[in-house]
């Protein structure tokens, strides 16, 4: 069985490190709609899947990516928005984890808004 | 849903909306008398009497987006489905625990998929609620309690990305330990 042995080594290793907040003023937020809805249609892949690219490129700093309850919007879940401090939300719909990694590659880390994804090109019936 | 893991994520947020600070999740199976007991118990904000009547109504929610609450509807239905039976039992400002009891071998029931991640999310995404989980199957059991996690990193919090990492692998090896030689829940 695994031990907590291990935390004791990871306290260690962090007590040398700072941890920058986030009031930095660039620092990027990415909400995952996680109601009912959400985890329905399969938002919880979408939200390991950023979580897991944040961690791995080394952006913990600088994108944070949460959860939030029902939006209102489920017949479009999974929904990802995207709050980048002087510029309008991003709302990303019907989202999938391989979307998640072209929006984390074009949006998140290379700053373009992945424009075929978002609501604003849905097909609003 | 296509799992019982993600009912159990469901209806664990609505515990730390209800601004729980102890969430106790336990999954037990029990081929012997072909049960699968799950409940979610938290000492969030309860709710009345009139409250716990209706929250099992799919057209009853807390919520002011929408007109549904289909969190509790759905995990009652699944238990039942299966010829199980499901409970609810809150009091305002104690806490609510929810317990469903699946049976096994029907052929509605769900596969309990993948708690494991279901218990990361739940613990890295609200790094400031504690949570315990216990896991048995068929007598071996493994339990993980957030609070003893927190001792040992002194300040460092929950969602810190290799402290995220070792959870995940916690869980993940404790629980392929349990259900090592075992049929596929």
């Amino acid at each position: 069985m695994k031990s907590l042995a291990e935390l004791k080594a990871i306290r260690e290793k962090m007590q040398n490190q700072v941890n920058m907040r986030s009031d930095d003023p660039d620092h990027i937020r990415v909400v995952v709609g996680m109601a009912t809805c959400g985890i329905a249609a399969g938002a919880r892949p979408v939200l390991n899947e950023l979580s897991e690219l944040v961690q791995k490129k080394g952006l913990t700093d600088k994108i944070s990516v949460t959860q939030t309850g029902c939006i209102g919007l489920c017949q479009y879940e999974p929904i990802v928005e995207v709050f980048e401090p002087g510029k309008e939300k991003v709302t990303y719909i019907k989202m999938n984890a391989e979307k998640a990694d072209e929006v984390f590659e074009r949006h998140l880390a290379g700053g373009h808004v992945v424009d075929k994804y978002t609501m604003g090109s849905a097909d609003m019936k | 849903m296509t799992e019982i893991s993600l009912n159990v994520l469901d209806v664990a947020e609505n515990s730390t909306r209800a601004k729980a600070s102890l969430v106790t999740v336990t999954v037990a199976a029990d081929t012997a008398s072909d049960s699968l007991k799950i409940s979610i118990a938290d000492d969030g904000c309860g709710m009345d009497a009139e409250q716990v009547k209706r929250v099992t109504d799919p057209f009853f929610t807390t919520r002011t987006t929408r007109k549904v609450g289909l969190g509790v509807p759905f995990f009652k239905m699944a238990c039942e489905s299966t010829g199980g039976s499901f409970d609810i039992v809150s009091e305002p400002g104690i806490g609510t625990t929810v317990t469903a009891l699946f049976v096994i071998s029907h052929i509605d029931r769900m596969p309990l998929g993948d708690m494991c991640t279901t218990m990361h999310n739940l613990i890295v995404f609200h790094p400031d609620t504690d949570f315990i989980y216990r896991y048995s199957y068929d007598g071996d059991s493994f339990v993980l309690d957030t609070r003893e996690m927190r001792e040992i990193l002194g300040g460092v919090p929950l969602d810190n990305p290799e402290v995220s990492a070792y959870i995940r692998e916690y869980l993940r090896e404790n629980t392929n330990e349990i259900n090592a030689g075992k049929p596929l829940l």
